[in-house]
């Protein structure tokens, strides 16, 4: 029972983290009817920013929770400014191009990205500065540590001013009605242009946030660090249902959690003959399925090809 | 007169094509080498442009279908599996399979082609996008299985791969081997060579033939406007299943190939950044024409060996941060984003339907 509690807890902290990058797949999803593939990637920069200011900041003497909150903010900032831009510079001209250019797109955007992490922060792993305190909080039993407290704490804020801006402010009231009819919100003076980049620049932020908890979490960033989550976060959204906000936090959490039941239980269910390395197939096999039997997600609105 | 030109340019092409691997040699096995391996790369290319270029599919895993056909043939041409398994050692002697390719070949390609089909079920009726990044999290299982399936049962040796696998071998012919005619000295590399370029020529022949049948032009209406192409009676979810198994059965066989020629395979060269680089070729070069796709996979499989001789000044001059496996990465990056923005059909793409209508007879 003790190891299904501390899995909840794993499951609850990695969906928290899906969450948020699934928000940012979802929103850009449900207004331009794009994949972002190179929303990972932010992902990646956030924590590759985040990694910089903490190394220059760690022997500066100032407590660990300011640094942590000075890398985050400027992780946010860089982030923001690199969707604004990629969204700008690779996006806004296919707008009206057939489906596949701006797909292609987002996926040569991807590769980019990676590829000027790799030359600007060297291709190796690097471990992560611990300026939060490391002892584990016990739970009786199960046990939790201050970032894992935090990451879940951050997210539930993050969501509920989330919630705030797309439900009661002017700007998300103009993302709602650009993501159901842009022409006609255009014909209401809403910008459309406008409010899509104010959407990439909402997404970057939640993923520059996901980036410094995955970085602070696991103690490793890379270059290569926003495939997987990216990825995921996108198989969350879908199992959400894509467009949909709720839904995305839904699908996060709750790959984050058959995942880390799956990490935790293959191995002795199985008699060690699937072991944990395989949790990864999770996500992709959930993906299927759900395609399979419920192609509009759980929460879902639709998704069928309306062409 | 037009048409006895046109045979002679076949003739001239074919020959050049034919002589080149022997000129090629005089410069070292290693340029034969690499004029193999491009060949292959452009066996893979038609295969993702019949699932890309005429039925507008993207498909980020097509790598999937390659590690499957190349997994397939080693398993089935190595001494692996009777060294793990006994019974399948009492079957066939402690030396190992040696299954001929008449049984190999169509084996691996056919696991493709199931794979190719029942990956496409649940995700060919949805929104193309979907099945871009269903293809994706394919590529991403292959993975983890060709990485982990060692145990409790070793079947594709994990990260250290098969090796031992035969080379290709047709009725007693084996292109593993050198020949001799006389004085003359015909390497492996160059009788892979040609292989490969049969391959590749009767590829583009099938390649051709479909693009001009009922089933590409369907293929291409489902490109164009798939519910026009719906109205107009065609069965766009069987052809697009269609064009998804054809592109893997191609992936298989090139990938039975590939093992045929290394006579080694490991995870390694099946990764995520292989599916993009096919990808590449085929967007780069025009999707869904022919003469493009073949130009954008040259270019890019040559572009490494070009890169060599600048990558070192390169590399000297931001420190080492930019080597020549980086520079490809990042040229291949601004290329697929550069030729979307300016010409999102491909270099060489093919003419518009209704626009290049022939000119009236004389």
């Amino acid at each position: 029972m003790e190891t299904f509690f501390q899995q909840v807890i794993n499951g609850l902290v990695l969906g928290a983290m899906y969450a948020l990058v699934a928000l940012g797949y979802t929103m850009v999803y449900g207004i331009i009817n794009l994949i972002n593939f190179a929303h990972g990637e932010v992902l990646m920069v956030g924590a590759l920013t985040s990694w910089t200011v903490v190394s220059a900041l760690a022997d500066s003497g100032l407590p660990g929770w300011l640094i942590m909150l000075i890398s985050l903010l400027c992780a946010i900032v860089i982030c923001a400014a690199l969707n604004f831009s990629i969204e700008k510079l690779a996006y806004r001209p296919l707008r009206t191009a057939p489906r596949l250019a701006p797909l292609i797109t987002a996926m040569g955007m991807s590769l980019l990205l990676q590829t000027l992490a790799m030359i600007l922060w060297k291709p190796n792993p690097k471990p992560y500065p611990l300026l939060l305190p490391t002892d584990p909080i016990s739970l009786g039993g199960p046990v939790i540590s201050v970032t894992q407290c935090l990451i879940l704490g951050i997210t539930v804020v993050v969501l509920a001013g989330l919630m705030y801006l797309v439900n009661r402010t002017k700007l998300g009231r103009a993302m709602r009605a650009t993501a159901e009819n842009p022409r006609v919100a255009a014909l209401m003076g809403v910008k459309p242009d406008m409010v899509i980049s104010a959407t990439f620049i909402i997404g970057a932020a939640l993923a520059a946030v996901a980036g410094v908890m995955w970085a602070a979490n696991y103690g490793t960033v890379q270059h290569s660090m926003g495939f997987l989550p990216g990825l995921k976060a996108f198989t969350a959204a879908v199992l959400g249902g894509i467009g949909n906000l709720a839904g995305a936090v839904v699908g996060g959490v709750l790959l984050g959690l058959v995942e880390a039941m799956g990490a935790g239980y293959l191995g002795p269910l199985t008699g060690g003959v699937l072991g944990s390395q395989y949790s990864d197939i999770f996500a992709f096999a959930a993906l299927i399925l759900v395609l399979t039997l419920r192609p509009a997600g759980l929460l879902g609105e639709r998704v069928a090809d309306r062409a | 007169m037009e048409m006895k030109n046109k045979i002679g340019y076949f003739v001239l092409a074919g020959l050049a094509l034919i002589l080149l691997p022997l000129f090629a040699q005089y410069f070292g096995q290693g340029w034969v080498r690499i004029l193999s391996q491009a060949l292959l790369y452009v066996l893979l290319a038609l295969g993702l442009n019949i699932v890309v270029g005429y039925a507008g599919l993207l498909d980020l895993g097509y790598v999937a279908f390659y590690a499957v056909g190349a997994y397939m043939y080693a398993l089935l041409a190595s001494p692996h599996l009777a060294e793990n398994f006994e019974w399948i050692a009492a079957a066939v002697g402690t030396n190992g399979m040696h299954t001929p390719i008449w049984l190999a070949i169509p084996l691996a390609a056919g696991l493709a082609a199931i794979a190719g089909v029942l990956l496409g079920m649940p995700v060919l009726k949805l929104r193309g996008d979907y099945l871009a990044i269903v293809t994706l999290g394919f590529g991403e299982i292959i993975r983890v299985f060709m990485n982990n399936l060692e145990q409790p049962l070793n079947i594709t040796n994990g990260p250290r791969g098969l090796d031992r696998i035969d080379a290709m071998h047709i009725f007693g012919f084996t292109f593993g081997k050198a020949i001799n005619i006389g004085e003359y000295r015909i390497s492996s590399v160059v009788l892979y060579y040609y292989l490969f370029l049969a391959l590749v020529i009767f590829s583009v022949v099938i390649c051709h033939r479909l693009e001009t049948s009922r089933i590409g032009r369907g293929w291409m209406a489902i490109r164009e406007d798939e519910i026009a192409a719906k109205a107009m009676g065609i069965n766009t979810r069987n052809m697009k299943l269609l064009a998804f198994g054809m592109g893997a059965t191609f992936g298989g066989v090139s990938g039975a190939m590939f093992a045929a020629f290394q006579g080694f395979v490991s995870p390694e060269s099946f990764s995520l950044q292989e599916s993009i680089t096919i990808v590449a070729m085929v967007v780069l070069g025009g999707m869904g024409h022919l003469p493009g796709v073949i130009l954008g996979a040259l270019m890019l499989a040559a572009m490494p060996e070009v890169l060599r001789y600048v990558a070192g000044d390169v590399q000297n001059m931001t420190g080492g941060r930019i080597d020549a496996s980086i520079l490809r990465q990042l040229l291949i990056a601004l290329a697929m984003i550069g030729i979307m923005l300016s010409r999102p059909r491909g270099l060489w793409p093919a003419r518009e339907h209704g626009k290049g209508a022939p000119a009236p007879v004389k």
